[in-house]
Formats: structure tokens, C-alpha cells, sequence
């Protein structure tokens, strides 16, 4: 508590209420625009980055050959280009904050023949993901989006596309979860669905919006998995931003055709989805089928090697779009990090700030941004975290009676590794909190002194708000 | 030509060895209701006994295609096979939707609400047996009142059920009819009709439910007829706006008499409690309908336009 109060006392009370909200948003437009696309969008390589994002931009976009297209997008709408240029052919989608651009953009492309898809306007978010999953068992490749109380609400059929095995995309815009209702940023809905067995892959900003996108149907297809590509509401989903568009021609050399592994027709009928006991059954020919533990079993286990797939995926992409995202999370600063800054999506390129004010005090710390949740890349994360003696872990959601979820799964990660970090961890952000860099960077630093000072607390996690 | 036992195609979709129980009128139901199709569809069914009927993984009796999805998805479903198939230029396969009164009048309103507003192109078939029988037989919106029923076990069900058709009716559907399985060749010529429409279209079939209604399970067919000499049912058709009563509730009809709601409780051991109070509130229920229904039947047009009526 002591700690909290240093921080707050230092950062929130005073800088908050004399410039109320201006330095948290100039910070993030200048830190989002610090990865922007052009030269040097390498993910996962660790690199020093520059400070100034405006300065690179402007450099990047004059190194850019005549083939770039490059666009001030929002998210929703850099997602929304993902889709299109997907090629998807039934979008089903409910309005609600703040993905509702994103939806209407889509719909807009259907009626002006921009899109040769279906978009059906469904009267809830249930339904939506229930029309993806069964267009999807005809043999169409879908896409919803979707956010907090809508997410919430497809909860059953989240299960449901997972357990049948369909290749549903998903943009999940992060929003908090009532009660009480905020309509702003946070992780909290995205990170209630781990385990309805998704790929979760977290953008950074509206370029890696509009790539993974286009990434999660080759995953999702290839490994039969759905895939959910979340970005932060408003921070990204409002924000415009200059994305790198690629030409349809160019998409579709990367993204072939959705090759169904079932496809419901009279000619060859199946029944999908029966009841299933628990113990494998011999069909009518004699041969022994799966029971329902079996079809859990491989679904587990096509999430735990689709990691390989997802890497994959990503290499193909960036040597057709020199945009590299080879790795399951991005690094900076980390060849000599002694202390090790761990965030996902934007929350990570404002963790980046703070690693840079660290940085110049002398402090060798390092980011690794989170990219893709499920699966959880323990082991790439072991190597990528040997060095480390105190790893701070910021989080935008909260397990409730326990701690943030990812500080959660680095913890599970390094369990019986050679890693012997102090694990600290800090929830910030809920609810559309702004989470500003000094604040991130004041954490660290009384994590820092809390370690040395055998004070640190590792039961609870800290929480940046004024109690 | 008409329909009849001995025309009536030969070709069998739902296949002899399912899991529904003796005497099940779902089955007689389905079973017709597949020959109507020609078996050229692909069916979506929420949880319900028709979940029980299509067997266990990895054995089925039903010879067309299924998707199995929850209890709230039905009308979300179809509408989502339809527009795959659109999408992907599949045409000439019709989209059955088939859930049971709590998919139906309960928690798949919604869904089939949203689908039929948007006049997405399938057929939704409600097949009702007044409770959920699946689960053991527990009050649904269709249930009746004066049901004992496993969550009104003992003063029975306080309240009449809703009028799914009426309320699909609201939708401007196309096509909505009524069946009933003890009247299987009425409800195939029904769904024979609906395969040509374009658009949601809606039949409330009435399927008795032998261990759930406490008969005998040879007195299904009597049952299910019984409901309609009574009233309780009406077999009847909106088409384009023309309402026109079928089958034995067209009979009815001409003969201008109905027989007594008790016949039909006592039949039943679900009624078993029910009180003279409410036999009379029943009776009242079935006979202000039946009036309704003969009035309509009477205009057979549809409403007039009340802008060439103005002044």
C-alpha cells in the first residue's frame, strides 16, 4: 500500500489533476506511431527503437517503395480492411461501443459491392457467432466483431465454434464489462473467454489490426482453431494511425481459399456436433470412434502446436509484406535486461515509454509485449526471460481473488525453469483508466527498490488507482 | 395429386431404430416431414428430443444432413446455413429448422424472431409437446394450464400457453401453418406447399408426448386427434394472408360442433389434478379461439387495403 501511495504521489495526484488526461494522450499517439509500418517493422527482434515515433514515421514513409499504400486508418477500420481483403463471405455482427464503426464499415463495403459477402444483421451477438459457425459448416469463411457485453454474450458459442473445429474470425474491440456500465478500454472481456478454446492474438497497434487479421485465417484454417484478433478499444479502435494496406493481389497470393474440413451437403450427408459420450463408440462399421474426452484432447492439442503454425504464418507474411511476425511476442531493450517489462497489446508500446525513461536513469530494462495469449508461448518465453531478475508485469484485467492473467501465466511458465525472477505485478488501465508512462515507470522503479529492500510483494497484485 | 398412404413416396430419411420413445409422435412427424423434402436439406436442431432422435456419435438413424446447435441458436442457425450457402452458390437445398416448444416459445424466441424478421429463406418447424420433455418434462411457455408438469407439480400450470403461430404471424411471414402428427399426411402437404415459398416459414406441429402427458403409448394418433375434436388444436394455414383451416378442423368446422375439453384432460394423467374451475377457464380459452378461428376462416381474404377505405 505504501508503494501505491508513492506512486500515486508522485505521478497521478499531481500530474492528473493539474493536465487532466493531455500528457497520457499526446504520450500515446506518439507511442503508437513509434512502430508504425515502414523500415525496421520487425517483430520479435530485439532492436533499439526510436524515442520519437513522429521522426521515424516520417523518415519510414519516405524510404517506402511506390508500392506501398499507405492510409490513416483507425483500428476499426484497419480492421475492417483485414476482413475485406480476407476475402470473407458472411459477416454477421451485432452493433456495440466501441466496435460499432467496424461493423458498419463492413456492411458498407457489402452494399456497395465492394465485398462479395452476406451480411446478415443479427438481433444479437449470440446469434452472430451462432450464423459464423453454421455458414461456416456449409463451406463460407466468416467474420464477427464483437466487444465486452457482446463477447460475453457469445460466451456459449465461443465454445461451440472452438468445439466444432471452425475457422471463425473474430475481432474482439477490448471494452470493460459492467457492472457498472464503461463503455471504455480495458482486457477484461477478451481474457473472461481464455478458455473457450481460441487463438488470442493481441495488436499493438492498427497496422498489426489489419495483419493479423489477414494472419488469423491462415492460422484458424490451417489448424482448424478460431481465432480472435483483440485490439484495444479507442486507444487503437478510435485512434487513426498511417496503415500499410496491401493490395488485394498480394493478399490473396498469402491467404489461399478455405478448404472445409466438413462440409454439410444431401449428396454426402453427416450429422455434426451429436451428442457425444464420454468413452470412445464403435460406428455401424465396427471401427472405434472418439469419445468426447478424444475430441477435447485434440483440440488441446491443436492450441498447443498451433504455435508453430502461428510462427509460420507469420515468417510467410513478413516475406511478402516486410512486416515480420515470426514470434509469439515482440522484445526491445532486452540483450542486457536485468529487469523485464511484460504487457499486451497498446498497453505494451506505453510500457515501451517507460523502459526509455528507465532507460536513461541507468536501469537496464527491457519489453516483451505479449502478441499472442493462446496459445501461451511458455517456452519461447523461458529463453526470452533467462537473464531476468525482476519481471514487471502489467495488466489490463484481473482474475478476480487473484491477479492479472497474464502475470498469472508467466508465473505457470516459469514454474521449475531456470528463471528465478521476482515476479511483480501491477493492474492498470480498467475501465479506460489512462495508464501513463511515468506511472508504468514509477511501478518499476519501487518494484526495484522493493526488491532490494526484501519488501517485495508477491501475494497480491498492485493495483494504479487512488485507493 | 393428393397425398395418400399408398402414394406417399417411399424413400424413408429418418430411418427404423431411433431413440425416441415408444409412441412418439415427434417421429411420425419427422419422418413425414422429411418425405415432404425430398430429403434435399440440411436440418439444424437445438437441444431437444429431436437432439435424443438424430442418435449418438458416431451413429445416426437420419439420412439427411444436421447440424447440432444450443438451445438459443435455432432461427441464428438457419439463418446462418442459408447465408453460407448463398455465399457460396449452393443452390436447390432447402434449411429446416426444427426445435421443441422450449426452443421455440422460450429461449429460442429470440433468435427466430431476429431470422424471421429479416425473412431469411428457411423453413422453422416447432414441434410441440407442451413442456420440456427432453430434460423429463418441466413447464414451458406451450405448456397448458392446469399441467402438472415437473415444475408445477402440484397446483399444475396457473397460466394458458402463447400462440407461437399468432406471434409468427406478426412477423408477415409468407406461410404459417398449424399440424398436428396424428394428421401426418396434412402436415406433409403443408410442408410440400412451403418448399416453393421463398422466405421464413413457420409450422406449429402438436406432437403428444406419452411418458411426459401420462397416456398410454398406443394413444398417441388418439390423443393428438382428440386435441383438435376438442379445439385445443386448430389445423390451419396462412398463405399470403389467406387464413384457411385444414384436415379435421376443417370438418369441424362444417359440422359446427366440438367436443368437450374434458375428454380430452381425463384421457391424460397430467390433468389429473386440475380443478372444475379451471376445466371452465379451459373451456372458455377453446371456445373464444375456435370462434376466432371460424371468423377468419368465414372472410377468408385478406385484410382490406384501409388506404383505398379512406377518405
Amino acid at each position: 500500500m505504501f508503494s501505491l501511495l508513492a506512486v500515486l504521489s508522485r505521478c497521478c495526484h499531481k500530474e492528473n489533476h493539474t493536465h487532466p488526461n493531455k500528457s497520457g494522450i499526446l504520450q500515446r499517439v506518439r507511442n503508437m506511431h513509434a512502430d508504425m509500418p515502414g523500415q525496421g517493422y520487425n517483430h520479435g527482434v530485439t532492436k533499439k527503437t526510436a524515442l520519437s515515433g513522429t521522426r521515424k514515421l516520417s523518415s519510414s514513409l519516405a524510404k517506402k517503395d511506390n508500392k506501398a499504400n499507405i492510409r490513416l486508418l483507425d483500428g476499426n477500420q484497419a480492421a475492417a480492411e483485414g476482413a475485406k481483403l480476407s476475402r470473407v463471405q458472411v459477416i454477421a455482427a451485432y452493433p456495440i461501443t466501441p466496435q460499432t464503426p467496424l461493423t458498419e464499415a463492413l456492411s458498407e463495403f457489402v452494399e456497395r459491392g465492394d465485398l462479395k459477402a452476406e451480411y446478415v444483421a443479427v438481433e444479437s451477438e449470440h446469434s452472430a457467432m451462432t450464423v459464423c459457425t453454421s455458414a461456416s459448416l456449409v463451406g463460407a469463411r466468416t467474420f464477427t466483431a464483437t466487444s465486452a457485453h457482446g463477447l460475453a454474450y457469445m460466451h456459449e458459442m465461443l465454445h461451440w465454434a472452438a468445439g466444432a473445429r471452425l475457422p471463425v474470425v473474430l475481432a474482439c474491440v477490448n471494452r470493460a464489462i459492467g457492472a457498472p456500465w464503461n463503455i471504455l478500454n480495458d482486457q477484461q472481456d477478451s481474457i473472461s473467454q481464455r478458455d473457450t478454446g481460441w487463438i488470442q492474438i493481441y495488436a499493438r497497434n492498427n497496422q498489426e489490426i489489419l495483419d493479423s487479421i489477414i494472419q488469423a485465417y491462415k492460422i484458424a484454417e490451417t489448424v482448424y482453431v478460431p481465432v480472435m484478433v483483440c485490439f484495444d478499444g479507442y486507444v487503437l479502435s478510435h485512434t487513426e494511425m498511417p496503415v500499410d494496406v496491401p493490395s488485394q493481389e498480394e493478399v490473396d497470393k498469402f491467404l489461399p481459399r478455405y478448404k472445409p474440413h466438413t462440409i454439410l451437403d444431401p449428396a454426402n450427408p453427416k450429422n455434426y456436433n451429436l451428442v457425444t459420450l464420454a468413452d470412445p463408440r464403435v460406428n455401424a462399421e465396427g471401427v472405434l470412434c472418439h469419445g468426447y474426452m478424444e475430441l477435447r484432447y485434440l483440440l488441446q492439442e491443436a492450441l498447443q502446436d498451433s504455435t508453430e503454425t502461428i510462427m509460420k504464418v507469420g515468417q510467410e507474411f513478413g516475406e511478402l509484406f516486410d512486416r515480420n511476425y515470426a514470434n509469439m511476442f515482440w522484445e526491445d531493450d532486452m540483450n542486457d535486461a536485468d529487469i523485464v517489462i511484460v504487457a499486451m497489446g497498446s498497453l505494451a508500446m506505453e510500457a515501451k515509454v517507460a523502459v526509455d525513461m528507465l532507460r536513461e536513469e541507468g536501469h537496464k530494462v527491457g519489453i516483451l509485449g505479449l502478441r499472442v495469449f493462446r496459445p501461451f508461448p511458455k517456452a519461447a518465453l523461458v529463453k526470452a526471460l533467462e537473464k531476468a531478475q525482476l519481471i514487471a508485469v502489467f495488466d489490463k484485467n484481473i482474475s478476480y481473488g487473484s491477479e492479472g492473467a497474464t502475470c498469472s501465466e508467466i508465473k505457470a511458465a516459469l514454474y521449475g525453469s531456470q528463471v528465478k525472477a521476482a515476479i511483480r505485478n501491477f493492474i492498470v488501465g480498467l475501465g479506460g483508466r489512462d495508464v501513463k508512462a511515468r506511472e508504468l515507470a514509477d511501478a518499476v522503479r519501487e518494484a526495484i527498490t522493493s526488491l532490494k529492500t526484501g519488501a517485495l510483494n508477491i501475494e497480491h497484485p498492485e493495483w494504479i488507482c487512488y485507493i | 395429386m393428393k397425398v395418400n398412404a399408398v402414394n406417399l413416396t417411399e424413400t424413408e430419411y429418418a430411418l427404423p431404430g431411433n431413440r425416441t420413445c415408444p409412441g412418439c409422435a415427434l417421429a411420425l412427424a419427422y419422418r413425414h416431414i422429411l418425405k415432404a423434402l425430398d430429403g434435399q436439406v440440411i436440418v439444424t436442431v437445438p437441444a431437444s428430443c429431436l437432439t435424443v432422435l438424430h442418435g449418438m456419435y458416431p451413429i445416426t438413424s437420419v439420412n439427411v444432413p444436421c447440424v447440432n446447435t444450443p438451445f438459443a441458436s435455432t432461427g441464428a442457425s438457419a439463418t446462418g446455413l442459408v447465408a453460407g450457402l448463398r455465399a457460396t452458390g449452393k443452390k436447390g437445398i432447402t434449411i429446416l429448422a426444427m426445435a421443441g416448444d422450449g426452443g421455440t416459445h422460450d429461449i429460442g424466441i429470440q433468435s427466430l424472431s431476429g431470422a424471421a424478421e429479416r425473412q431469411e429463406d428457411f423453413i422453422y418447424i416447432c414441434y410441440d409437446n407442451e413442456g420440456y420433455m427432453n430434460t423429463g418434462n418441466q413447464r414451458s411457455g406451450s405448456t397448458p394450464l392446469g399441467a402438472i408438469t415437473g415444475t408445477t407439480p402440484v397446483l399444475g400450470k396457473r397460466q394458458n400457453p402463447k400462440d407461437m403461430a399468432a406471434i409468427m404471424e406478426a412477423h408477415c411471414l409468407p406461410y404459417i401453418a398449424t399440424a398436428n402428427a396424428s394428421y401426418p399426411l396434412d402436415l406433409y402437404e403443408k410442408v410440400r406447399k412451403t418448399k416453393g415459398i421463398k422466405g421464413t416459414r413457420f409450422i406449429h406441429v402438436f406432437t403428444p408426448c406419452a411418458p411426459g402427458w401420462q397416456f398410454p403409448y398406443s394413444d398417441t394418433i388418439k390423443i393428438g386427434q382428440l386435441a383438435v375434436e376438442t379445439g385445443l388444436v386448430v389445423l390451419y394455414e396462412v398463405e399470403d394472408d389467406v387464413f384457411r383451416l385444414t384436415s379435421a378442423s376443417e370438418s369441424l368446422a362444417q359440422k359446427g360442433k366440438l367436443k368437450p375439453v374434458r375428454e380430452y384432460l381425463t384421457e391424460q394423467g397430467r390433468f389429473k389434478n386440475v380443478t372444475e374451475e379451471q376445466i371452465a377457464q379451459l373451456q372458455d380459452w377453446v371456445n373464444a379461439r375456435w370462434q376466432c378461428y371460424l371468423a377468419r376462416a368465414a372472410s377468408l381474404q385478406p385484410a382490406t387495403d384501409i388506404t383505398e377505405s379512406a377518405p
